[in-house]
């Protein structure tokens, strides 16, 4: 016989649960007490309930196991919803449990009463309020059902107290299975549609592959990667996709989009079939008028979601199904059949982007002793031997980090590429480091972005985390300024802060973490790596970098995907 | 175009604010919504008249679909189908038109369910086109409220929505 809490937690452990991120409160202390008595999932306590939410969204981004929240009802509860924002726009798996009043005074305005289901409906993919605690095993195990399979999301339960009364005890049994007669994600792609699709790729004269962060969610890069091998085509990724293909293998055009390469973008715009995998045609790809994206191609979709398919580009094969079980039959298919590539037409079109890569956009020159910010991400590439775990923040450094850092390696690259949440980086990487303590981590940030989640480090000294963190520093809110140099004519409305920026080294210091501060390019590989080298601490490595640097190539507003600025003076 | 989404959902607490609360969230407009159990007590059906060309139809349909607590669900103006509204309509009547809102109550196929010496309480029921064209008949008559339920539907022949 078990109490509401202890069920609650002992169900955790059965759904595999051995890790959870939370922060106790009135209304969730009978589950905090039922986890004091036991030893079977750990808690990790977070200094802000955001940081909770991200730290397991992290751990989730880099194992592909749900991330696990606790919290406490009011506050607690409203504190989590950027963090749910955040994985529901890039389909993260994540299980929130929020403390509730009592079911009697639910909407009586009691303290800290927030009503938790209807704030957070938006911005899940389903929600729960436990009516009754015999209900508990089966809501838990609907709820890891329901977050895990389709296409994957956030669900919140929220807990009313009396629920989790440890006097009141009941029998405990976890159920086996789960059936919602009204939730049934594909387990197949369309068999038709598949085979309609591969002729159509084959017979392509300038086909690219565009593949999204659906890739890396639905385990499909092996796939993927035979795929794009077997077929020799270019491919590009989305943010959300990078690592999902091999960023240094030759067939790879880097990432497209608003800040992707010329040569992705251009092939993008020229191609006459394009396989997108798991990718959702979002704005930051296709850019403002759609009606002028690809107008030669034929659009061969893969999405586990069907309102993701022909939500803003038409495609002209849907298929909707698991990337992986849909590339694995199209792989078949193609094996048997590559005699029917145009092979002098793919050659000409290899020629092509030959000639657009050439253009170097990439390229970083330097300037004496001034740190380039895209120099950092080099260097980090360097130091870390392309092998680590980087999370980011929003803003330049993100670009920078998703231009400069080759992943070879699907969920390496965590970031928050839908809601685009500043405060993200730290906390997602405690949540990494957590998952993989030996694992090298990264956190590529700037002075604006850490200082919105900061107060984790307080928690990385608690869990002894040694992270490193690379804070890109410009003085100013990079990307803003960006836009204001672009479109404003220079106008920095409130996007610099210079004289009121913290000391980071010594707020590292103050944290009981190590801070070390890099003004020039000659020191900036060598101290990386000393930072790098140091193996059982937190590291807070504060680069000062040029501040008036530009995240290029940008797409033009407005234009086609072929229409990009490639420097302050230069546009296609 | 206007069109017809009837669903089957779980009937429990927070299912309709799911429903509502898609339509808001992605700017999607709902014109009617009717909602009741049906004659499995787990079941309700709703019913939801809204206005969008095909992609924004295809949009609502699927995410109506994503939702856990929406079992099944049909366009029904996709087909043939009977949809029916009621209509009760207070109107302020004296003298001749007492005679003259009896007459078209009946043209319509409607009920006075209520009389006073000035008042008429008149029952209608139909397509919304139908409660339409007899409030604009009533032209000169001083309507004092008017309630509709919105559109139920329901396909013809023997499609059906059910598990």
């Amino acid at each position: 016989m078990l109490s509401g809490g202890e069920m609650l937690i002992r169900a955790l452990h059965d759904e595999g649960v051995d890790l959870i991120f939370g922060y106790p409160g009135g209304t969730a202390l009978h589950i905090y007490d039922a986890i004091f008595q036991q030893d079977k999932v750990n808690h990790i306590l977070v200094r802000h309930e955001q940081g909770a939410t991200h730290a397991a969204d992290g751990y989730a981004r880099a194992t592909g196991k749900p991330g696990v929240v606790l919290v406490t009802s009011g506050p607690g509860a409203t504190n989590t919803i950027t963090g749910i924002a955040t994985a529901y726009m890039d389909s993260i798996p994540m299980i929130v449990i929020s403390g509730q009043v009592t079911r009697n005074a639910i909407g009586s305005d009691a303290f800290q009463e927030t009503d938790m289901v209807g704030v957070s409906r938006p911005i899940v993919k389903h929600s729960f309020l436990v009516q009754r605690p015999e209900d508990i095993p089966s809501v838990v195990k609907k709820a890891f059902h329901i977050a895990t399979t389709g296409r994957p999301g956030p669900v919140v339960i929220d807990v009313p107290k009396d629920v989790t009364d440890p006097a009141d005890k009941f029998p405990y049994e976890y159920p086996e299975s789960v059936k919602l007669r009204s939730y049934s994600p594909p387990q197949k792609g369309h068999s038709g549609q598949i085979k309609k699709a591969v002729e159509i790729l084959l017979s392509a004269k300038k086909p690219i592959i565009y593949a999204g962060g659906g890739v890396v969610q639905g385990e499909g890069s092996e796939e993927l990667t035979q795929l794009t091998q077997a077929l020799g085509y270019p491919i590009t990724n989305t943010l959300m996709g990078l690592g999902a293909y091999p960023a240094t293998d030759k067939q790879f055009l880097g990432m497209l989009g608003m800040h992707g390469t010329y040569e992705a973008n251009m092939a993008m715009h020229e191609s006459d079939v394009i396989l997108a995998v798991g990718a959702r045609f979002d704005d930051r790809v296709t850019n403002s008028d759609i009606s002028k994206f690809c107008p030669n191609a034929t659009i061969l979709h893969i999405d586990i979601d069907p309102a993701s398919i022909s939500k803003t580009v038409t495609a002209h094969i849907p298929i909707v199904g698991p990337v992986k079980a849909v590339l694995k039959e199209m792989n078949e298919q193609v094996d048997t059949a590559l005699s029917a590539i145009d092979a002098d037409a793919l050659e000409r079109w290899w020629e092509n982007i030959e000639h657009w890569r050439e253009r170097n956009c990439l390229a970083v020159k330097s300037e004496g002793e001034v740190i380039k910010p895209q120099q950092v991400i080099q260097a980090l590439y360097a130091v870390t031997e392309g092998d680590a775990y980087v999370t980011s923040d929003v803003g330049q450094h993100q670009m920078f980090a998703a231009q400069y850092y080759h992943f070879d390696k699907p969920r390496r690259w965590i970031n928050s590429g839908g809601l685009g949440t500043m405060g993200f980086g730290l906390p997602a990487a405690m949540g990494v480091q957590l998952a993989y303590p030996d694992a090298t981590v990264a956190c590529v940030t700037g002075e604006g972005s850490i200082q919105m989640c900061i107060q984790e480090l307080s928690t990385c000294k608690q869990c002894e985390l040694p992270i490193k963190i690379v804070n890109i520093n410009n003085e100013a809110l990079g990307m803003v300024r960006q836009w204001q140099d672009m479109q404003y004519s220079g106008r920095h409305s409130h996007s610099t802060y210079a004289d009121s920026l913290p000391d980071f080294v010594k707020l590292a210091e103050a944290y009981g973490h190590v801070g070390i501060r890099i003004e020039k390019l000659s020191e900036l590989e060598t101290k990386l790596a000393e930072a790098f080298a140091i193996k059982d601490k937190l590291v807070f490595i504060d680069v000062v970098v040029d501040q008036n640097e530009h995240v290029y190539p940008m797409a033009i507003r407005g234009g086609a995907m072929n229409e990009m600025f490639l420097s302050k003076t230069e546009r296609t | 175009m206007r069109r017809i989404i009837s669903m089957l959902m779980e009937n429990e607490p927070g299912a309709l604010s799911r429903v509502v609360g898609l339509f808001s969230q992605r700017n999607y407009n709902i014109n009617s919504l009717t909602v009741a159990p049906t004659d499995d007590s787990t079941l309700s059906r709703l019913t939801v008249t809204t206005i969008g060309d095909d992609r924004k139809i295809e949009q609502i349909v699927k995410h109506l679909n994503k939702l856990v607590d929406v079992v099944k669900l049909v366009d029904l103006t996709e087909g043939s189908h009977l949809e029916r509204e009621l209509m009760l309509i207070k109107v302020k009547v004296n003298g001749a038109q007492r005679a003259e809102v009896m007459r078209l109550a009946e043209i319509f196929r409607g009920e006075i369910v209520d009389v006073t010496t000035s008042i008429y309480v008149v029952q209608l029921s139909g397509t919304s086109k139908k409660l339409d064209a007899f409030i604009a008949a009533l032209e000169g008559v001083q309507v004092l409220e008017v309630v509709r339920t919105g559109v139920s539907g329901i396909s013809r022949s023997d499609k059906v929505l059910s598990l």
